[in-house]
């Protein structure tokens, strides 16, 4: 070794310094945090009261389940679009790839409030998207203010803002599939179509699972969209663990149970992590 | 015989192909296109039917209108300046740890790596209430501080930067050394002038985070004129007799710098939100 033995570690002191001050103490402090309760003032030990009361609290159930379900049709229904769009603009021969490309890719760097607000004035009942639906005789939908259609708008926002980013990360992974592998396929009679199937999706399996775990993590903490969108209403049918966690938190005050329900994102994240990584997996 | 109809069959999908990406070239850009339009025209125009599709003249009453409200100059000025700030520190921090956990064999390097990469898998509302009553405690909420400081060392940024060191060579470095240069001056001067792509992708990224911020700013900041150009935005659609003319001002003044910033960089922007998910 010819450099002195400090050295590395005064390069990552500063962020050291910085990581333990402002995320690893908070990771612990929040911990602590959802075992105690205020009493007169001060956080006491409180065990397990405030997950007992987690499990009681209907409310809590349904930004559970509301979570999930934005997690389970959102992520595969953007995933798929993805690839498609992805699998299409890869051909060669196809003309104004990098218009389709930039063009695609343009909501994915539009900020999130700013998206969302956009999204909530044309879904008004007498906004753009209406009007345009009318033209092909669909009545008037009541987007934001029925909680189905509630649902549905956050999860249409939430696909027009991310399909693309995931679109072009299939797309620089594509360039790194051999060619020889479609000519030989090619010549064994594959059509496009199969190609796809059996070439294109198993050769990109270790991306899609990053792009779905990635996903998975940013959904289960979604807040932006239904806060500016929906402020989780109509009757909390778009309200999210991280929307629930922001209303206990800064509205109640309550500390000690928003942790407790911050912990269990934690856990969630780290389940379903685990489970794609073991699914998709090379066994 | 079967040539011509190969021939119309791949015609027909060529021509199924380009509708299918025009839609979706639509869907994805006449957002903005819209938006643009409204910012130039009167609230009311937003809801006609047929709809407002051409630009108006009320883009100065409307930017007026906003200014009054949030006080326009002052919230994009917080918001440049905490992402400014914030991209040249952290970019700092993360580098130099980077670095060390690059180019430098020492005890415990693998398990900080690990630490700084499993960290990523915690959700933000994990930290957020002890980060607020910290900043509550120091009083130091409603300051650039409270803005800045909680995200500085990003453990993304340094991922990002970690893969880009690695394909450096050492024998550089090493033969740096035996020149009798010190480590700082050889990080400085030899190492990074050739890492410019790489800082330049890893702070747009770090710039879009900052910038697109909202949780946290939220939380950190009560006072309208502390506000970043998000909450402040976003603070707009709370009230009862909602301006729409100046939320469409507001909202594509949010967009255009971003968008214009895009198009100009789109290579390294591409690249530096991407990171090294697709070099693995």
């Amino acid at each position: 070794m010819s450099y002195k033995r400090l050295t590395p570690y005064l390069f990552l002191a500063p962020a050291i310094l910085l990581f333990l001050c402002f995320t690893a103490y908070p990771i612990v402090a929040s911990l602590i945090l959802s075992f105690q309760k205020l009493e007169g003032g001060t956080y006491v030990f409180a065990g397990l009261a405030n997950y007992s009361r987690l499990f009681q609290d209907s409310v809590f159930y349904e930004a559970l389940k509301n979570t999930f379900i934005f997690l389970i049709v959102q992520v595969p229904i953007m995933l798929f679009l993805a690839l498609v769009l992805a699998n299409a603009l890869n051909s060669r021969l196809l003309k104004l790839r990098g218009v389709f490309r930039v063009g695609f890719f343009m909501p994915a760097v539009t900020s999130l409030v700013a998206y969302a607000i956009l999204f909530s004035i044309m879904l008004q009942d007498t906004g753009l998207i209406n009007q345009f639906l009318a033209l092909f005789g669909v009545e008037n939908i009541k987007w934001l203010s029925t909680p189905f259609w509630a649902k549905f708008s956050i999860i249409m926002a939430m696909t027009w803002r991310w399909t693309g980013y995931n679109m072009v990360i299939y797309l620089a992974a594509m360039q790194n599939i051999p060619e020889e592998l479609y000519e030989a396929a090619s010549l064994d009679g594959a059509g496009k179509f199969r190609q796809f199937l059996n070439i294109t999706i198993p050769q990109l399996k270790p991306v899609i699972l990053f792009t779905a775990i990635i996903s998975t993590i940013s959904t289960l903490q979604l807040f932006d969209e239904p806060y500016n969108l929906t402020n989780g209403g109509p009757a909390d049918a778009t309200l999210t663990l991280g929307l629930y966690i922001y209303r206990v938190g800064f509205s109640y005050f309550d500390f000690g149970y928003a942790s407790a329900m911050a912990y269990i994102i934690v856990v969630i994240v780290a389940i379903l992590s685990y489970i794609q990584l073991k699914v998709a997996g090379d066994d | 015989m079967k040539k011509t109809s190969q021939k119309t069959n791949k015609l027909v999908s060529k021509v199924f192909l380009y509708f299918f990406l025009l839609v979706f070239l639509f869907i994805s850009i006449f957002p903005f296109y819209w938006m643009f339009v409204g910012s130039t025209n009167h609230t009311s125009k937003m809801f006609t039917n047929p709809p407002t599709l051409t630009f108006g003249d009320q883009f100065m009453t409307n930017l007026t209108n906003l200014n009054d409200s949030i006080g326009i100059f002052r919230v994009l000025f917080n918001s440049l300046f905490v992402s400014l700030v914030f991209v040249v520190l952290s970019l700092l921090v993360c580098t130099f740890a980077a670095y060390a956990l690059s180019k430098f064999k020492f005890r415990g390097r693998n398990t900080i790596f690990m630490t700084f990469v499993l960290s990523m898998m915690i959700p933000y509302q994990a930290t957020i209430i002890p980060l607020f009553r910290m900043m509550t405690e120091f009083n130091l909420l409603n300051t650039y501080f409270a803005l800045i400081a909680p995200q500085l060392c990003f453990p993304f940024a340094i991922f990002l930067m970690r893969q880009n060191f690695l394909a450096f060579p050492d024998s550089l470095i090493e033969s740096s050394r035996i020149d009798g240069a010190g480590e700082f001056r050889i990080f400085w001067s030899v190492v990074l002038p050739s890492m410019k792509p790489a800082l330049a992708a890893t702070s747009i990224y770090l710039f879009m985070m900052q910038w697109n911020n909202f949780m946290w700013p939220l939380v950190a900041v009560n006072s309208p004129e502390m506000y970043t150009f998000p909450v402040a935005l976003s603070s707009l659609i709370g009230i009862s007799m909602i301006d729409y003319g100046q939320i469409m001002v507001g909202i594509s003044i949010a967009t255009i710098p971003i968008i214009i910033f895009f198009l100009l960089l789109q290579r390294h922007f591409i690249a530096g939100m991407l990171g090294s998910a697709v070099k693995g």
